[in-house]
């Protein structure tokens, strides 16, 4: 693809997100129209006089910003740590967390609610116990004989289940009449509960990651032709390996860390990105990255006006997700 | 520029793959390796391309020791042309070849204007300009051993090696490609390539290593050394080697025992 139209795009997907941002204020309990949020965003920064609301600012600041970010910084997140799993494992069915994170962090999340622990704690549990789950599968792939891409996925796999019947035991013994149904509401996914300080808290790890595996893009497309290509092409592949499942390791378990357990998106929007802009990461990863987002604060736009009920966030992205992967399946199946 | 390899050899384990290899090339030659499956041939190629760690022997680039040098440093003396095969993202041929300039670009630098032209000049030297914008999984077979080509060449390394370059290629596209190699060690590049056509090496080659088992076998210039016992020998089959007149001079062709 020409470098023009690669600009174009990013442009056009920025452009998108900013406008799904803006308008996602306009829906839930307390609408907030565009002309409104406007109108206080602009007197907020120039110290205009107010006119309007003290509700409306609680609103816009205490509530609904927080949302919307979290949505934004997880989609964005997630879609740009699957997008460079599937360069790194070669393997366009990969998704962020094949290496144990979101196994590892729903186990922590899962101890942490069962001791009855606050809020902080279970993120901060599920966080270590994210890197701890994808650390083990590294370490021990690193002793694989052949292929370390090869070990490495079936290491996750094993941690992830060894992880899930953790999960599971402390489903059993929990206490059926509350933590039971906290533990299962939490590793359904959700951000409605996220507040600014958590949100401050994920954001570290989470654009730190990002910006790492957007200043690799370029590598990316290099290393997805193998281990010895990669190498004969002047790439560090084994740096290489290390710091994108870092960096990914980081988004995704701070992201689950706050939101529970959101599957799909990191596997799903790369997956769209490629559709429409084609293979080259320099433009398929910022554009997964805004789409992520922009699909991400939709879905919980649904989550919240759905149902007067919230809907966990997990349930509705593998309601998408889940169609779009059998339609995959059945397009590979005709080309073959 | 110049290749020198000592006395290489070369174990997975337990398994000796090389057991004394020993080469000597320089520029403008274009070397062919023959040996049968198992000869220790892609091995051979993977340690020259610093691939594998842990051989013992001596390989020299340009007079310096490869052990000493990293990945990148030996990109840019020495660059890789695998077999075609089907990528696991069709990038377009354009996007391929640019990843070649990757080691001209210092750190996380993206490729800019320099190392576009690069990519349409080399697009140019294989003929495949019109290719560009095509995805790399919807060209034919010669064409995207082409486009390896162009890549490689996108990576300005004098050194060539090439993994089989004709294997799964028809007929005509195999002596295109072998054209286009043997004018590129007219260009001044050492081409080091692995066959299993011994007519090959008979038309095209200025050098033939012969692998047996893992040794060097023989070193030689194709018309001092490949002949009917060698064939014998290495391929367990008979063949006569012959002249033959055609229009465009005299052609050595094996001609098989057929019973």
């Amino acid at each position: 693809m020409k470098a023009e139209k690669g600009r174009i795009y990013i442009a056009a997907f920025a452009v998108i997100f900013a406008a799904v941002f803006i308008l996602s204020f306009a829906i839930g309990k307390y609408p907030v129209a565009p002309g409104e949020l406007l109108r206080v965003l602009f007197g907020k920064i120039t110290g205009a006089a107010k006119t309007w609301t003290d509700e409306a600012e609680l609103v816009i600041f205490r509530i609904r910003m927080p949302r919307l970010l979290a949505g934004a910084m997880i989609g964005a997140g997630l879609s740009t740590a699957g997008a460079a799993y599937q360069g790194l494992f070669r393997n366009p069915l990969v998704s962020p967390d094949v290496l144990g994170a979101s196994a590892g962090a729903g186990f922590g999340a899962a101890v942490a609610i069962y001791l009855g622990l606050g809020y902080t704690l279970i993120s901060t549990a599920a966080f270590v116990c994210g890197i701890a789950a994808v650390a083990t599968a590294y370490l021990v792939s690193a002793k694989a004989r052949r292929s370390q891409t090869l070990g490495m996925v079936l290491a996750g796999i094993m941690i992830s289940s060894l992880f899930s019947s953790g999960t599971s035991f402390i489903k059993l013994i929990a206490d059926p009449n509350n933590t039971l149904p906290s533990i299962t509401f939490w590793l359904m996914g959700s951000i409605s509960s996220v507040r600014e300080d958590r949100l401050i808290w994920a954001a570290v790890p989470i654009l730190g990651g990002m910006l790492v595996l957007i200043a690799l893009r370029w590598k990316l497309n290099i290393l997805t032709t193998g281990e010895d290509e990669a190498r004969s092409m002047g790439i560090n592949t084994k740096l290489m390996r290390a710091v994108v499942v870092c960096a990914a390791t980081l988004i995704t378990s701070a992201s689950v860390a706050i939101s529970g357990l959101i599957g799909w998106v990191g596997l799903v929007i790369p997956h769209f990105a490629r559709m429409l802009v084609g293979y080259d990461y320099r433009v398929m990863m910022p554009v997964s990255m805004l789409m992520g987002a922009s699909f991400m604060v939709l879905v919980d736009d649904l989550a919240r006006s759905l149902t007067t009920v919230e809907i966990p966030l997990g349930i509705l992205t593998a309601f998408v997700g889940a169609p779009f992967f059998l339609y995959l399946i059945l397009d590979r199946g005709r080309r073959v | 520029m110049t290749l020198e390899v000592k006395d290489l050899r070369f174990s997975y384990k337990d398994n000796r793959v090389l057991k004394g290899v020993d080469l000597s090339a320089g520029a403008g030659q274009c070397v062919f390796v023959l040996g049968e499956n198992g000869a220790g041939k892609t091995t051979l190629f993977r340690c020259l391309l610093g691939l594998l760690a842990g051989y013992t022997g001596e390989i020299h680039i340009d007079g310096t020791d490869a052990a000493n040098m990293s990945s990148r440093e030996i990109a840019r003396k020495i660059a890789y042309i695998p077999q075609a095969h089907t990528p696991v993202f069709n990038y377009t041929v354009f996007e391929t070849v640019l990843m070649g300039t990757n080691v001209l670009t210092a750190g996380l630098r993206t490729p800019g204007k320099l190392e576009r032209e690069t990519t349409e000049q080399m697009l140019e030297q294989m003929n495949i300009p019109h290719l560009g914008e095509r995805g790399f999984a919807e060209i034919s077979g010669g064409e995207q051993q082409l486009a390896l080509i162009a890549r490689a060449l996108a990576q300005k390394s004098r050194i060539l090696i090439m993994d089989e370059p004709t294997a799964n290629l028809d007929y005509g596209n195999q002596f295109r490609v072998m054209r286009h190699i043997r004018q590129l060690a007219r260009d001044g590049y050492l081409v080091i390539l692995s066959t299993h056509n011994p007519e090959h090496a008979l038309l095209y080659s200025d050098m033939v290593l012969v692998l047996k088992e893992g040794k060097a076998m023989v070193y030689g210039e194709p018309g001092k050394i490949l002949n009917q016992d060698l064939i014998k020998s290495v391929y367990g089959i008979s063949v006569e080697l012959q002249t033959v007149r055609a229009p465009w001079g005299d052609v050595p062709v094996f001609i098989p025992h057929v019973e």
